[in-house]
């Protein structure tokens, strides 16, 4: 019997670095989004908590690290990244699996903030926008979810069938800041 | 002439450019028209509408006058301004609107044909006839009225967009804007300061005023280094903030890469900002008006501050013997400058009768310049007295009528300027922009003492706003001159006196427009043309309006400005549009397949942002029909596989999913089996139908829903409104899960074969029936399977998570090719469903009802649904409705063609008795006769009478005998296998 074999939303075309910047796909294991269900929303927070140590997150925020964050999402949304979740959750939550709907980056270096402000449309400073914070937002003409996950690091998701474009629009934007330096 | 010892110029790197083919020197800092006044070139251009010679008139970003292209190919570009483009080594350009030459100008014939050229000409000449404006005469005025052209290629350098994020944005750098960021950054605000000039410091760079004593630029370098050192401010020249927009957004354009040859691959030319600041300091200067007097246009006449910018900022004198001519103290300073640099100044004359006397020159007190002669450039110009006229030999007059701030941004949001009758300018209205203060010379402070203390002020207002602490600072000292400006817009007398340099708009034409009743300040722009184009009038608005102020018996005030608008100065539309050109237009979204459908030679089309196969051509074949015809005979005969994961898939989960789904669908799907499979109609609120698909139940309050490729984005919204909107009361949620799953289409009588390879679980007619859904094991992969059909064949579509899906693809179309089958595209997946009359969005196209597509039974009369009660509307389901139905051809043409439409056999086909039209159509191999799915009056109720399908545009007319939508296995034996 043949095997199926997994391939990456950005396979083959990462990773790359232009100047001081390093785009690469992140391997961030199983990703599963949370929706509580009416009236939920506090017991799902204290489920969490005890499985994983990070409530479910407020608007614009994020927690946890590399191998186990939770994303806020938008609206009754979060993104709960690397745990598997477990049956408690279903009952509090619609869960469903997203291990492959999203193309997940890592942009990281020196000038991340300069090439992210050729794309993305918010204030992404670090005194504005800090580690864990995260918006649901454009990049470019796609609509992303943005998180900054290091002092000069984040981590960026679109749907996976963008993956191209995305890497298209984020080179491009890495070459223009690297040709000022 | 270059001026040994003057300039902020590198002399220790000179810098060979070219100019009309003809090579000159320069050096690193020139600009291009510093450069070639330094070479003693004068003449730079001509003007647009009589070819009259003209040289430059200012040394900034309004200049009118000296518009140059720069570039070749794909990289030309047109009206750039001579003064702001930096000269580097292999800059070539070249002078526009003159043929065969620069300096001999066929079309300077216009110029004679001047007496028939005035306001109006156009619009009362070329009147009748009418067809002849858009044939012959544009045609031939753009021709020979003109600036640049483009080259008509592609665009090939590349332009950038970006967001800015700051506390304080402060608008140019002159002394003021300086003080305010130097203010800002030390109470530590995030600074962003902005100056459209390769250097920062404004007019003090252009003067020999002392600041804090010592030189302006040196005060300007210490205050530079200063700024650079704090983290907190970004300094950003080349750069002109070009508008202002609600809630404190800015847009600016950035000129990277204008000022060499040296472009890196990927590095923009332009950068197009948009800057969003808490609060904003505007301190823009402000700009010097001429004084129109009869042929005020020569080369050599510029403004008397261009001169002293010339002379002390690229140590140029733009002649040999001047002439000063003006009405404010500033004549006496460029004299100053002028005498003290070596320059002969051969007189000052001052148009105000109290004008203060110098020991160094002569002054004619109470004089005016009425005219000037010289054919290419200035040799002279006439000097009117009390006495009467003498004529003074000059190559270059240096006139100044005052200045005018530059209030445009304040205007931006319909703010309006006020008059300052002391100043005889325009000055900003406070608050006409929220959280902007204007401050410095575009505040009407015309002097450098003045404009660091309103940088003081507006600085310490702004940070008081934003709570910040303002540090103490006391301003430097500064020169303090009085201004006494004698209002003087034009010298009377006979003649030509310019006013809009860049339209060729004079005294008389405003007086004209004045004449013939144009007399509001918008229209008389709109009937001379002044204040368009690419300096939109910074030179001549005001004078323009105050000349039509004094023809209509005005007062200034009252006549009022003409509203200024953003861009501030030009930008080319490549900058706004940076990065969506071609591809970039729109994200592209590949299947999991696109790979291998591509190495397939497969044709993409686009399906929304989707890239879907449209066939896949076989070696031997030449057209898309030979492919086409050979999928469909593949899937009715064997079996084929599809890549259908473009269509949009929702999961549905929660307590009230069964009873959402009743609410947002025409039928009941509470009732459905959980391991079933139903197709759904869903309504848009007025009745019509929004999207079709097929739901499936996964669990007691899991189902899965699936829309059109078309409508997945719409549908979600949908759902999303309907929840919060309509029906908070259930618990539900909805996650789309389009991306998750690759989903194929395996069709045809074949197919169990080939699933049964491929899928641990036993798959049979009794496991898994027409409409059966549910998990299985796909090769070793969690997978989910759905016997449904889109085709009438025994068909299922199976999905594995995305990641798998490109493997399973290549298993999949190898495994249906040693079944005889293979992959199928687009084209035969529309044929296989128009032979089954499914219909698409080509049916469902947004003027449809249920009713109209024979779907009407499907709306249940158990239950109320979106749209429902406006689906019963009078007239939605009454007799003559165009309805759904088949057309098969039987005359002698056999063709039928989508969006044609239906007439009676005998009847005329004119609109009146149009009886409906062709949605979709195709060749079917399996009937082997052309079928077409079409609305048509009371259709369904007319099977086997014969209509007449006319394309009018197209002509083709085709007899078609009406039938059921439904051409191929009526009964729908072959999908239940």
């Amino acid at each position: 019997m043949v095997n199926l074999i997994a391939k990456s939303p950005c396979h083959g075309i990462l990773p790359i670095t232009i100047g001081s910047v390093t785009l690469s796909e992140e391997d961030v294991g199983v990703i599963h989004s949370v929706s509580p269900y009416k009236g939920q929303k506090k017991a799902l927070s204290v489920a969490m908590k005890s499985a994983y140590g990070m409530a479910y997150p407020a608007a614009n925020r994020s927690a946890g690290k590399a191998g186990a964050r939770i994303v806020w999402f938008g609206h009754a949304q979060a993104m709960l990244m690397g745990p598997e979740p477990n049956r408690e959750l279903s009952e509090l939550a619609a869960v469903v699996d997203q291990t492959d709907a999203w193309a997940v980056v890592r942009l990281e270096g020196p000038a991340v903030e300069d090439v992210l402000a050729r794309l993305v449309p918010v204030d992404l400073r670090s005194t504005s926008f800090k580690r864990g914070h995260t918006a649901r937002t454009l990049l470019f003409h796609m609509s992303a979810s943005v998180t900054r996950v290091g002092e000069k690091a984040f981590q960026i998701m679109v749907f996976r069938s963008m993956a191209h474009t995305l890497v298209h629009d984020l080179k491009r934007a890495m070459e223009g800041v690297a040709s000022r330096s | 002439m270059r001026i040994d010892g003057k300039g902020l110029i590198d002399r220790n790197s000179p810098i060979e450019f070219e100019f009309d083919g003809v090579s000159y020197s320069g050096y690193q800092g020139d600009t291009l028209a510093s450069a070639l006044l330094a070479n003693e070139q004068r003449l730079m251009g001509r003007s647009f509408k009589y070819h009259r010679p003209r040289g430059v008139l200012t040394a900034g970003s309004e200049e009118p006058n000296a518009l140059v292209t720069v570039g070749q190919g794909g990289t030309q570009e047109p009206n750039v301004r001579a003064t702001m483009q930096e000269i580097y080594s292999g800059l070539s350009a070249r002078s526009q609107n003159r043929w065969p030459s620069l300096n001999f100008d066929l079309l300077s014939v216009n110029n004679l044909a001047a007496p028939f050229l005035g306001a109006g000409f156009y619009y009362k000449t070329f009147m009748w006839p009418k067809s002849f404006w858009e044939k012959l005469y544009e045609p031939i005025i753009r021709r020979a009225a003109g600036l640049g052209a483009l080259s008509g290629q592609n665009n090939s350098d590349k332009y950038e967009s970006a967001y800015a994020f700051c506390d304080i944005l402060v608008i140019g750098a002159g002394p003021t804007g300086l003080m305010a960021a130097l203010i800002a950054g030390r109470a530590g605000a995030d600074v962003i300061l902005a100056d459209e000039n390769t250097l920062m410091g404004g007019r003090l760079l252009a003067e020999t005023d002392a600041v804090d004593g010592k030189a302006g630029h040196i005060w300007v370098d210490e205050v530079l280094d200063e700024l650079r050192a704090m983290d907190n401010v970004r300094l950003m020249t080349r750069t002109t903030v070009s508008g202002a927009y609600d809630q404190g957004t800015f847009s600016a354009l950035e000129r990277v890469l204008h000022h060499t040859n040296d472009r890196p691959d990927g590095a923009p030319l332009e950068t197009y900002w948009r800057i969003s600041a808490k609060r904003s300091i505007l301190a823009a200067g402000a700009l010097e008006r001429p004084i129109a007097f009869r042929d005020n246009d020569r080369p050599g006449i510029m403004t008397a501050g261009a001169v002293r910018a010339y002379l002390n900022h690229w140590g140029v004198s733009p002649g040999r013997n001047i002439t000063i001519f003006g009405n404010t103290n500033d004549i006496h300073r460029t004299a100053r400058d002028l005498l003290s640099a070596g320059v002969h100044v051969a007189a000052v004359i001052d148009s105000r009768h109290d004008a203060p006397l110098s020991d160094d020159y002569q002054v004619l007190r109470g004089a005016q310049v009425c005219g000037s002669a010289g054919r290419t450039g200035l040799e002279s110009i006439t000097v009117r007295r009390a006495s009467g006229e003498d004529r003074i030999h000059t190559d270059c007059l240096a006139m100044t009528g005052g200045w005018n701030p530059s209030v445009h941004l304040t205007c931006h949001m319909n703010g309006r300027p006020v008059w300052d009758r002391e100043l005889a300018a325009f000055v900003p209205s406070p608050d006409a922009v929220p959280g902007m203060i204007a401050a410095g010379a575009c505040n009407g402070a015309f002097s450098t003492a003045a404009c660091l203390r309103q940088g003081i002020e507006s600085a310490k207002a702004t940070l008081t706003a934003l709570s910040l602490k303002t540090p103490n600072v006391s301003a430097p000292d500064a020169e303090n001159a009085p201004y006494e400006i004698t209002q003087l817009w034009s010298v009377p007398g006979r003649g030509r006196a310019w006013l809009d340099f860049q339209n060729d708009v004079t005294v008389k034409d405003v007086k004209q427009a004045a004449t013939e009743n144009f007399r509001s300040v918008e229209h008389m722009k709109r009937y001379t043309t002044q204040g368009m184009a690419t300096d939109q009038g910074k030179n001549s608005n005001v004078a323009a309006l105050a000349i039509l102020a004094d023809a209509t018996g005005r007062g200034i005030p009252e006549t009022g400005t003409t509203t200024f608008r953003p861009p501030y100065s030009p930008i080319a539309i490549a900058a706004f549009g940076a990065g969506a050109e071609g591809s970039g237009f729109k994200p592209q979204r590949f299947t999991t397949s696109h790979h291998a459908s591509v190495a397939r030679n497969a044709p993409m089309i686009e399906a929304g942002l989707w890239y879907r196969p449209s066939y896949f051509p076989k070696q031997g074949e030449t057209t898309w029909r030979q492919s086409c015809d050979r999928e469909v005979n593949m899937v009715r005969q064997a079996v084929g596989v599809c890549d259908v994961s473009t269509l949009g898939k929702i999961d549905i989960q929660g307590p009230d999913a069964g009873a959402f789904l009743d609410f947002v669908y025409t039928n009941v799907f509470s009732t459905l089996k959980v391991g079933r499979v139903r197709y759904g109609l869903m309504l848009r609120e007025d009745g019509y139908v929004m999207d079709d698909g097929t739901t499936a139940r996964l669990g007691e309050n899991h189902y899965v829903m699936t829309t059109t490729t078309a409508g997945a984005g719409d549908v979600m919204k949908h759902l999303e409104f309907v929840h919060q909107g309509l029906r908070p009361d259930l618990d539900v949620s909805f996650t789309s899960v389009t991306e998750q799953w690759a989903q194929f289409a395996v069709a045809g009588p074949k197919s169990r074969d080939l699933l049964d390879e491929l899928i641990e679980e036993t798959i049979d007619d009794e496991s898994w029936p027409f409409m059966a859904c549910g998990s299985v094991q796909v090769l070793g992969i969690p997978g989910r399977l759905f016997r449904i059909s889109f085709s009438g064949e025994h068909a299922y579509e199976v999905a594995v998570p995305a990641s798998y899906g490109a493997s399973l693809f290549d298993v999949l179309s190898e495994r249906a090719e040693a079944l005889g089958g293979g992959l199928y595209g687009m084209e035969a997946l529309n044929v296989l469903r128009i032979e089954k009359g499914f219909i698409t969005h080509a049916e469902i196209h947004g003027r449809t009802t249920a009713y109209d597509v024979g779907m009407g039974r499907m709306v249940s009369q158990k239950k109320d649904c979106i749209g429902k009660t406006m689906s019963e509307r009078p007239g939605l389901e009454e007799a003559g409705r165009e309805r759904l139905v088949g057309l098969k051809p039987i005359g002698e043409s056999k063709q039928l063609l989508a969006g044609a439409h239906l007439y009676n056999e005998e009847a005329e086909p004119v609109r009146t008795s149009d009886q409906g039209y062709v949605t979709s159509v195709c060749y079917s191999p399996t009937l082997e006769t052309m079928l077409g799915l079409a609305f048509l009056a009371d259709g369904p109720e007319r099977y086997g009478e014969i209509v007449k399908m006319v394309d009018h545009l197209r002509g083709v007319t085709t007899l078609c005998e009406i039938t059921n939508p439904v051409f191929f296995d009526p009964d729908g034996g072959r999908v239940r296998g």
